[in-house]
């Protein structure tokens, strides 16, 4: 608190008051604010994403029946009589992906963790261009709220799925122009941030904070600003053709001789679908491992700090990450295997993508193997890390039969690759996301969380997360398509499945039950949590050890910290406590 | 193995003759994500159970000294790289990529052309050709879904029908696949057979039905791909037929399409 105000006095010769509330909270360019802003803004859209898949899943159980109690919410071009239109629910699902991908998990592992623990970790005294640091979260702000803004556009918010596939895309109705003007500033908005995130580990760790040193979560953050930085540069180019193609009558997307009801579409032509495809997977893919890079350092971490113990394996898991991000610029096409390919690059993607496998498999490893031995605290943050390894396992595992071409025939655009992905995102990342709250709540507020809430919130939402997931296997085997407004029942062959929908949606609604301990949790022990000190958790890395909780305002640090060991110091031989910090001489 | 964990995987009837080669690699490939979630699964399970605070109140720093999971990994990778290149590749190359001539003997070839949302069947005809099409030719309310242009010699036996494929059994069916106006995907479940339908190009698919099955030859054309808002009701049908059944409908098309064009005579 002091440091702020003397650092803004020695700024400003002026004046010695505090800063004004708008400058310190709202368009502050301290890394931690900004993380926070980040950390709020994204759980809101989490929270918001959720809210649109369970009105999805309301109409996947009871296909045509009006909703109850909330139907007057809503107006007569979305559901009249409480009754969900097509239209509706292809706008829902459009934006359940884009919201939960861009708005929530990765401005949460990215924005929010990234931004707040990046430099505490590397011992800087903020952020390498804290006002793009700001920027960043004002771009991914407005963003959001054009994103928000489709729903009040004529014909709803963009309902071509969130991968937004050209000629549909092309000819929807406006609210696909706003996603991309959304998307626009969304990628802007990232690009910011990871060229920030990349500069400052590279350029400001402490003194002795050499790279084999640095904790993974780091390491995890570094590669996935990597790719950030490279992947999404073409979604944009992609993004602005595809307004062009929307505004300006171009068709980089469009081929000739297009009928839509029966009238030639009057048209340039010329132009290909499929480019969209490979611009979109090109960033995609890389997305998918933006969104489990960061996860993966958040369960490393907590693993490491509660097994009181040394990460098993640190040096192959940091080259695992390398390897594994340069390698996932080499499989976007494995989401294209039915749109008409020939063996050759068929063996080369489904080659890489078998090959993007073992880093992933050597990191999950080494995290389960690092349990081995240890002295386990099974607190909340360690619960939710647990359970992210066997459920990361089930996303890593089906994304098998996925991959191989010839298996993927059948599964393709099923509810297998819904079940695959979510197994890998929600009780994978969102998991993480939690581990790391439980975690790290008390670094940024000075208060812990309380446990016995945290632990009634991991197991229901253990327990009903794999009620609305688990089904979708066994649907997408037996051949049930996604996005489906009615959920199958049009279908012979979905018949003997349909009963699961039930289950699944009724699974999903306890899972928002469940979050309520989380909220009370969350706000309750805000203010009136029992204390934390600097170092709640007896930890070794540079953001427990080396500064207050929370840390000081502008500066981070009283004394900027010098490192002299690597990140997990747990348990060492010959010590008297059982953790050796990394600043400690 | 591979057959006993197919009971398990709740998969739709199989009535193509390479289905089963697909299946055998999905079977393949549970029985290996089986066998790495119980085995993972039980090292997991007993090592929270043993290193519980508890039980061990001091952490070893060193941990696991052994490299056994080295092994495993590379087990893991060796038996990926059997099920791509011993199955995966070489089922492709075979099940999709070899695709046969239009005109070779026992070829079938079909049309299909999707739309919002419907499926547009084209058959060649008794003359095993395709009239000319074009898209300014679509005309909906005169029975010419597809465009053919009716000036065209070959077009003179073709014969088109809406959201109804027939196809006879035994034989190869070459569907050469495209779209009129977005991506969709044509998909047969107990065929074994998706693959996307997109504007613009004109892709072939194969498929050979051996048996009638158990709902006695008549299944659902799935779309599989995003189209609209109308997606989820864009089922067609198509129903396996001995040859004879196939030639007997073939022929009163024909005899309807002779009553029509007399028609237009007049």
């Amino acid at each position: 608190m002091d440091a702020s105000v003397k650092e803004k006095s020695s700024h400003d010769d002026h004046s010695h008051h505090e800063e004004a509330f708008i400058w310190k909270y709202v368009f502050s360019i301290d890394h931690k604010v900004i993380g926070i802003q980040y950390g709020v803004t994204a759980l809101l859209f989490l929270f918001f994403g959720f809210t649109l898949m369970m009105l999805m899943r309301w109409q996947l159980a009871y296909p045509g029946e009006a909703i109850p109690v909330i139907s007057g919410l809503f107006s007569e071009t979305t559901m009249p009589d409480g009754i969900m239109l097509p239209e509706f629910y292809n706008s829902l699902g459009a934006m359940h992906g884009t919201i939960m991908v861009f708005l929530a998990v990765v401005p949460l592992v990215v924005g929010a963790f990234g931004n707040y623990l990046v430099p505490l970790q590397v011992g800087a005294i903020d952020m390498a261009f804290p006002k793009l640091n700001m920027a960043s979260y004002w771009v991914y702000f407005v963003g959001g709220i054009v994103m928000l803004v489709g729903f009040w556009m004529p014909g709803g918010a963009a309902n071509s799925g969130w991968t937004s596939y050209p000629p549909l895309s092309n000819i929807a109705t406006t609210g696909q122009t706003v996603w991309l003007l959304g998307m626009v500033f969304l990628i802007t908005s990232s690009l910011l941030g990871s060229m920030n995130i990349i500069v400052t580990i590279v350029q400001l760790r402490a003194e002795g904070l050499t790279w084999m040193k640095l904790p993974f979560f780091t390491w995890a953050q570094l590669v996935t600003s990597f790719l950030l930085l490279l992947a999404f540069p073409p979604l944009e180019a992609a993004g602005v053709l595809q307004l062009m193609d929307r505004l300006t009558g171009s068709s980089f997307f469009m081929p000739s001789g297009l009928v839509v009801s029966g009238e030639v579409l009057d048209i340039a032509g010329g132009g290909s679908p499929l480019l969209w495809q490979h611009l979109f997977w090109f960033l995609a893919h890389p997305e998918v491992y933006v969104l489990i890079l960061p996860a993966l350092g958040i369960i490393a971490e907590v693993i490491a700090n509660n097994t009181r113990k040394p990460l098993w394996g640190y040096k192959s898991m940091v080259y695992a990450t390398i390897f594994l991000g340069f390698i996932s610029f080499t499989v976007w096409a494995h989401h294209m295997f039915l749109t008409g390919m020939g063996t050759a690059i068929n063996a080369f993607f489904q080659t890489t993508t078998m090959i993007i496998s073992i880093p992933s498999v050597i990191i999950l490893t080494a995290l389960m193997i690092s349990l081995w031995g240890g002295s386990i605290r099974f607190n909340s943050a360690m619960l939710f890390a647990c359970a992210f390894l066997p459920m990361f396992g089930i996303g890593g595992l089906t994304g098998l039969p996925l991959g191989l071409t010839a298996s993927d025939i059948h599964l393709h655009d099923t509810y297998y690759v819904i079940g695959h992905f979510h197994y890998v995102v929600a009780p994978g990342t969102i998991f993480a996301i939690f581990a790391g709250i439980y975690y790290w709540y008390p670094k940024v507020t000075g208060r812990a969380m309380n446990e016995m809430l945290g632990k009634i919130h991991f197991w229901l939402s253990l327990i009903f997360i794999n009620g609305i997931f688990f089904p979708m296997f066994i649907q997408g085997l037996a051949g049930v398509s996604r996005r489906l407004y009615d959920g199958g029942a049009s279908y012979a062959h979905a018949q003997d499945y349909l009963y699961l929908n039930e289950f699944m949606s009724i699974s999903a609604w306890l899972l928002a039950l469940a979050q309520i301990p989380f909220i009370i949790n969350f706000f309750i022990s805000w203010k009136s949590g029992q204390k934390a000190g600097d170092n709640h958790w007896d930890a070794t890395t540079l953001e427990w050890s080396a500064t207050t909780s929370p840390p000081l305002g502008h500066g981070n640090f009283e004394v900027v910290p010098t490192v002299y060991r690597g990140p997990y110091e747990y348990s060492v031989p010959g010590k008297d406590k059982d953790f050796t910090p990394q600043n400690e001489a | 193995m591979s057959e006993w964990i197919l009971q398990y995987l709740y998969l739709p009837q199989d009535l193509s003759s390479h289905g089963h080669e697909l299946d055998s690699l999905t079977g393949w490939v549970h029985l290996l994500m089986l066998i790495l979630f119980v085995g993972w699964g039980a090292f997991y399970l007993l090592t929270v159970f043993k290193f519980n605070k508890k039980r061990n109140p001091s952490a070893d720093y060193k941990g696991v000294k052994t490299h056994v999971s080295s092994y495993l990994e590379i087990t893991v990778a060796v038996i990926e790289a059997v099920l791509l290149v011993g199955f995966s590749i070489p089922l492709w190359a075979d099940v999709v990529d070899n695709i046969p001539e239009e005109t070779a003997k026992d070829v079938v070839p079909i049309r299909i052309i999707a739309e919002q949302f419907a499926w547009n069947i084209h058959y060649a005809g008794p003359d095993g050709k395709f009239g000319r099409t074009a898209p300014e030719l679509v005309d909906l309310s005169n029975g010419n879904p597809v465009g053919i242009d009716k000036n065209d010699p070959n077009a003179a036996d073709d014969v088109t029908t809406v959201n109804q494929l027939n196809v006879p059994m035994n034989k190869q069916i070459l569907v050469k696949l495209t779209s009129k106006d977005v991506i969709h995907s044509f998909f047969l479940p107990v065929m074994r057979v998706k693959q996307d339908a997109i504007p613009g190009s004109e892709f072939p698919l194969k498929f050979t039905a051996v048996s009638k099955g158990d709902n006695d030859g008549k299944y659902e054309i799935a779309c599989a791909q995003l189209c609209g808002l109308g997606h989820y009701r864009m089922r067609g049908y198509y129903n396996i037929m001995t040859q004879e059944e196939f030639d007997a409908w073939m022929g009163e098309q024909q005899e309807l399409l002779k009553a029509a064009g007399e028609d237009d005579g007049w």
